[in-house]
């Protein structure tokens, strides 16, 4: 299983032969296909790597792929992926009018499986003046311009449920976010978060998602840090977990004053990070433990 | 709890005398009462403590839930249909609450 990872020191190299070799896991498991309710949609797991964007990955792999066997099941079944429940809220959010001017998301948007097929692929997005945002920005910004009605919170759970139920609708489709052009400096700055060092640690995102992948931490496998899964139901908060949130505790446990969600450096980062997984499917609602 | 929906799926079709997998799901907190608030405060505990699944009338399944089931609970099990009837599925809320849901299955 060396392959898992860009083999920089013998030492390591080995370790993570004898880990796979040694014990009987079965996880990661790359030959595993995310097939969703019995054979309605294949999602795809692996896709090649290049010089410019990931030319320290071998081959993209979706977190998913490093899961136990027991929660790779659960995001194969829209039945059993508990993500659905939030995905059934934002269904009804979509439709619930609020705010000054009465109206309600599909008041102008109509049918979201029409008009948002496609919306998480291309997530972070440029705005209309060239800034860069989140999906959550999107949302909010219809929310307080339009509707007259107040921003939810970038982790609450009304705010979850609609990027869930939003990010179902592009599931299958790959992750293509814009780099160029306008998006660059972005996307310098989140490549920049990346490979910095944070906390008293001193880890930065590659040394576990790009150097470790497939080492464990603690009692799960690192992946490679994709966010083509997310919104996630983790099951340890038995609940929606937001990118930015994700972000927020991996540098929180580096020991160091994490960004906050919504900020600036989380866009960047969320664009960089989304690029990684190019060529990976939106998952829609992911399960991870 | 103002929302709870409860889910349920069984096979689309069996024949009479065949034993069935029944997977239900309902969205609830399952607050343990073991947690604190950001003031110190004890979080009542509020969960499902009861489940039960009748067919046709008869007891399939009568369960009772405890603190440390997680939420969202997910409860699967098997029934044999005789013939064809109604599922009724309830759920017990510590509240005094109680949902319902009901499925009738065909035989085939």
């Amino acid at each position: 299983m060396q392959h898992l990872k860009p083999v920089k020191t013998l030492a390591l190299a080995s370790a993570c032969a004898a880990l796979f070799a040694g014990a009987a896991f079965a996880d990661p498991d790359l030959s595993a296909e995310l097939v969703i309710n019995d054979g309605e949609l294949t999602l795809v797991t692996r896709a090649p790597s290049d010089d410019v964007i990931t030319p320290n990955l071998p081959e993209r792999y979706s977190g998913w792929l490093f899961r136990d066997a027991a929660t790779r099941e659960m995001e194969m079944d829209d039945f059993e992926n508990p993500a659905m429940l939030a995905v059934e809220a934002g269904a009804d959010l979509w439709t619930t009018v609020d705010g000054s001017a009465g109206q309600s998301c599909a008041d102008c948007h109509g049918d979201a499986t029409e008009s948002m097929a496609g919306v998480r692929a291309h997530m972070p997005h440029l705005n209309a003046n060239g800034v860069l945002w989140s999906m959550e920005d999107y949302i909010n910004n219809c929310r307080t311009e339009r509707m007259g009605a107040e921003a939810w919170r970038w982790s609450g759970d009304q705010m979850t449920s609609m990027t869930s139920y939003i990010s179902m609708q592009s599931r299958g489709m790959p992750v293509d976010v814009q780099i160029d052009g306008d998006a660059a400096p972005y996307w310098e700055q989140g490549r920049e978060m990346y490979y910095t060092r944070y906390g008293q640690l001193e880890l930065s995102c590659a040394n576990c998602h790009e150097d470790s992948t497939g080492l464990m931490i603690r009692a799960d496998h690192l992946s490679q840090g994709q966010i083509s899964g997310f919104p996630t139901y983790r099951l340890k908060n038995a609940g929606i977990v937001s990118i930015h949130n994700r972000f927020r505790g991996c540098i929180r446990d580096t020991r160091a004053e994490s960004f906050a969600e919504g900020s600036d450096e989380f866009r960047a980062l969320e664009l960089y990070v989304a690029s990684r997984g190019m060529g990976l499917s939106v998952e829609g609602v992911s399960v991870r433990p | 709890m103002t929302d709870v929906r409860p889910r349920i799926r069984l096979p689309r079709s069996a024949s009479a005398g065949d034993s069935i997998v029944v997977k239900t799901l309902v969205n609830h907190d399952m607050e343990s009462g073991q947690r604190r608030n950001s003031a110190g405060e004890t979080i009542p505990r509020q969960i499902i403590n009861r489940f039960t699944c009748e067919f046709a009338g008869v007891m399939v399944i009568d369960a009772y839930l405890e603190p440390a089931i997680s939420a969202n609970p997910y409860i699967e099990f098997e029934a044999v249909v005789p013939a064809s009837g109604d599922f009724v599925f309830t759920w017990y809320d510590d509240n005094g609450d109680v949902y319902t849901a009901t499925e009738t299955f065909e035989v085939s």
